[in-house]
């Protein structure tokens, strides 16, 4: 407000007065400045006769300017550069993969699309812990969130939107590195249909994953105000368990319970997915041996994976129902 | 035959602008009658912002509003209570946000139980606490809460910039709201309740933690977001002295409970007080006491010392008398020169608002 900091073209109709006073002088009223000078006029109050476009129109802006946060988009230059530097992280070594392929003239890629995700599972899982906490802890550690609630949306709508652009967030970071590995795969000749297939597999594996993923952080970062307890927590969720159960497989792929390890793997999220992925979209699967699973182990697989989407997404809801002022 | 589409006559757009005649659009009428020579004033008397009908709200262990009833005219209006008076559960209640225990209450002539949100696109409400995220500057940050409102991305821009010029952010506003003063914020606050134009705003304490300077400034925002914008204004305060400055209207409550609702001129005008300061003499050492004594068989009838008088410095000294018509003070002065006494002033006090409560901590004991 120090008068230097006001523009030069401002005039003292408009620069020296206290901003209670600021309008002052109404819609043509007060004392107007010869012309030819630069001035700002003081046109008073303009109420607003446009269209409100409600509800949907809410969850739509919400959904958008979620998902530009999550990569530092509309905001501060230094909340860009973790993403952008993670995402070039997760996608670099796609591009690296086809070019070797496309070299060597090999007939397939080294890597299939889905197993290409599961290998960047701890770059993903930084991603996310960085992306849940600055969509949903934010807002409740600056209290934004009752600005929200006193504005036609409801809660739900609010919880569906934060969470839809956490998923899209991740599917874009998961699914950036198939769509590069499909366009070299096609640049290298390899079998036109047999890719397509393959990378269309890829990209559901990438919704699904995206889809979990986002919901388990959601509701732990909804948790807590406090964004360094979401990115630790969320780091925690997501490779203790995998390593765990990894370790697990290893020790009954070992002791030769082959069914055990197919068993063991519905118990964490990244396991899961390893399964679903090398059962029923084409992939191969990174357990202990590549060992696959039975017909009934995948019918539980899947089953487990619809209940933690509900159950997790059931969670978030709840945790905002109620939130108010 | 003339068609009369409006039975309250032609309104005058040049008297009460754009905002009112919406305003009273959606308004409910408090009664009846269809006087078509009903001038525009009265006409917006008769229209009301909020009304509110035995309205309770109860929590397993507390009642946070018992059976309040009062209704809100454009205008400014001041609602007043101690902290846990419940202001917050009635802004709640009026948002459509907290169902009520008991008892009805509509909002621009919507009803605050089905009718949440159609309530919450037309009034804008700005919370007590802090609310605005430090590392996104003022524009981004009201951008994003227009639209959230619903207006268009290109609106919601052109919006922002009319608003926080109106609430007297210029360049700052494209800073990262983390620097900003607690006056800056506060404004920021105000103008993401008002960006989308609502034809109701609920201020939450909206000069809390203000210098003196800031809560005079803010004040006068409040009287200009009524007074230019066109916009009523329901603002909450547990300090009585800005809000006798600020609203057309106090409501107060307390525990719940309905303690007032009048105008402010009716609480601080509707019997002037005069006080009267005089010096002891020899024939009276105690020359208060002679005064109120005689004045009292005069028949002038002077406050007792009370328990609410003593409280002011000083107060020990002065008789106060309500000034009912010009002819106390000729009575006072007579009555002082017959007693010999020295006058050292008479003055013509105010009511404050705050003897609302001090009478009735004095009805309490009675």
């Amino acid at each position: 407000m120090s008068p230097d900091r006001t523009p030069a073209h401002a005039t003292p109709a408009h620069a020296p007065a206290p901003p209670g006073s600021a309008g002052s002088a109404p819609a043509g009223g007060g004392s107007r400045p010869g012309r030819g000078q630069d001035v700002i006029h003081n046109i008073g109050y303009r109420g607003y006769e446009g269209p409100r476009l409600g509800r949907s129109y809410a969850r739509r802006a919400l959904f958008s300017q979620t998902l530009r946060g999550a990569y530092g988009l509309g905001r501060s230059a230094k909340s860009k550069v973790l993403p952008m530097l993670l995402f070039a992280a997760v996608s670099v070594p796609a591009a690296i993969v086809v070019a070797v392929s496309v070299v060597a003239k090999s007939d397939d890629l080294p890597v299939g699309y889905s197993e290409y995700v599961l290998m960047m599972q701890p770059l993903i899982g930084i991603y996310l812990a960085a992306a849940a906490p600055q969509a949903f802890s934010l807002d409740l550690r600056f209290k934004t969130t009752p600005l929200y609630f006193s504005r036609p949306m409801e809660r739900g709508d609010y919880v569906v939107a934060k969470f839809a652009a956490l998923s899209a967030a991740l599917f874009v970071f998961t699914a950036a590195p198939v769509l590069i590995m499909y366009a070299g795969a096609l640049l290298a000749k390899l079998g036109f249909a047999e890719q397509s297939g393959a990378a269309a597999q890829g990209l559901v594996f990438c919704a699904l994953f995206a889809l979990l993923h986002a919901a388990i952080a959601a509701w732990i970062a909804a948790l807590t105000p406090r964004r360094g307890f979401g990115i630790a927590a969320i780091i925690v969720a997501v490779t203790v368990p995998f390593f765990l159960i990894t370790a697990l497989q290893g020790i009954a792929w070992t002791s030769d319970s082959k069914e055990a390890v197919g068993w063991l793997g519905v118990a964490s999220p990244g396991t899961l997915l390893d399964g679903i992925q090398s059962t029923f979209l084409g992939g191969s699967s990174q357990f202990p041996g590549g060992q696959d699973l039975t017909g009934a182990q995948g019918a539980v697989y899947l089953v487990v994976l619809a209940a933690l989407l509900v159950c997790f997404y059931a969670l978030l809801q709840r945790r905002y129902r109620k939130a108010g002022l | 035959m003339t068609l009369v589409q409006c039975p309250y006559g032609p309104l005058r757009p040049e008297a009460y602008g754009p905002t009112h005649l919406r305003s009273t659009g959606g308004g409910r009428e408090t009664d009846t009658a269809s006087d078509a020579d009903a001038t525009s004033r009265s006409y917006r008397r008769r229209v009301t912002v909020i009304a509110i009908e035995s309205l309770s709200k109860r929590y397993p262990r507390v009642t946070a509003l018992d059976r309040l009833t009062v209704g809100v005219e454009p205008g400014v209006t001041g609602l007043v209570g101690a902290n846990g008076a419940g202001k917050s559960t009635l802004i709640k209640i009026l948002l459509g946000l907290a169902p009520a225990t008991q008892g009805t209450a509509s909002v621009l002539g919507m009803d605050v139980a089905t009718q949440g949100g159609a309530i919450r696109e037309r009034v804008g409400y700005m919370p007590e606490h802090d609310c605005l995220p430090p590392d996104v500057s003022a524009t981004e940050f009201v951008v994003h809460m227009a639209r959230m409102s619903g207006l268009p991305t290109t609106a919601a821009r052109e919006r922002t910039a009319d608003t926080l010029r109106h609430v007297g952010l210029y360049e700052e506003r494209y800073r990262p709201m983390g620097g900003y003063s607690t006056g800056m914020k506060q404004r920021v606050k105000l103008a993401q309740a008002l960006v989308h134009d609502p034809r109701l705003v609920l201020l939450d304490e909206p000069t809390n933690g203000l210098d003196p300077v800031g809560r005079d400034e803010m004040l006068g925002l409040i009287r200009r977001v009524h007074t230019d914008f066109g916009i009523s204004v329901l603002v909450t305060s547990h300090l009585l002295g800005e809000l006798e400055r600020t609203s057309d209207h106090i409501v107060v409550i307390d525990g719940g409970k309905l303690l007032r609702s009048s105008s402010t001129a009716d609480f601080t005008q509707r019997t002037a007080v005069l006080a009267v300061e005089v010096t002891d003499t020899d024939a009276h050492p105690d020359g208060t006491a002679a005064l109120r004594e005689a004045l009292r068989q005069a028949g002038c009838a002077p406050h007792e010392p009370g328990p609410a008088g003593a409280l002011a410095p000083g107060a020990g000294h002065l008789v106060t008398l309500d000034l009912a018509d010009e002819s106390v003070y000729d009575t006072v002065r007579d009555t002082a020169a017959h007693l010999g006494l020295g006058l050292v002033r008479m003055e013509q006090r105010r009511h404050q608002i705050s003897e609302v409560f001090t009478e009735r901590s004095a009805g309490d004991v009675a």
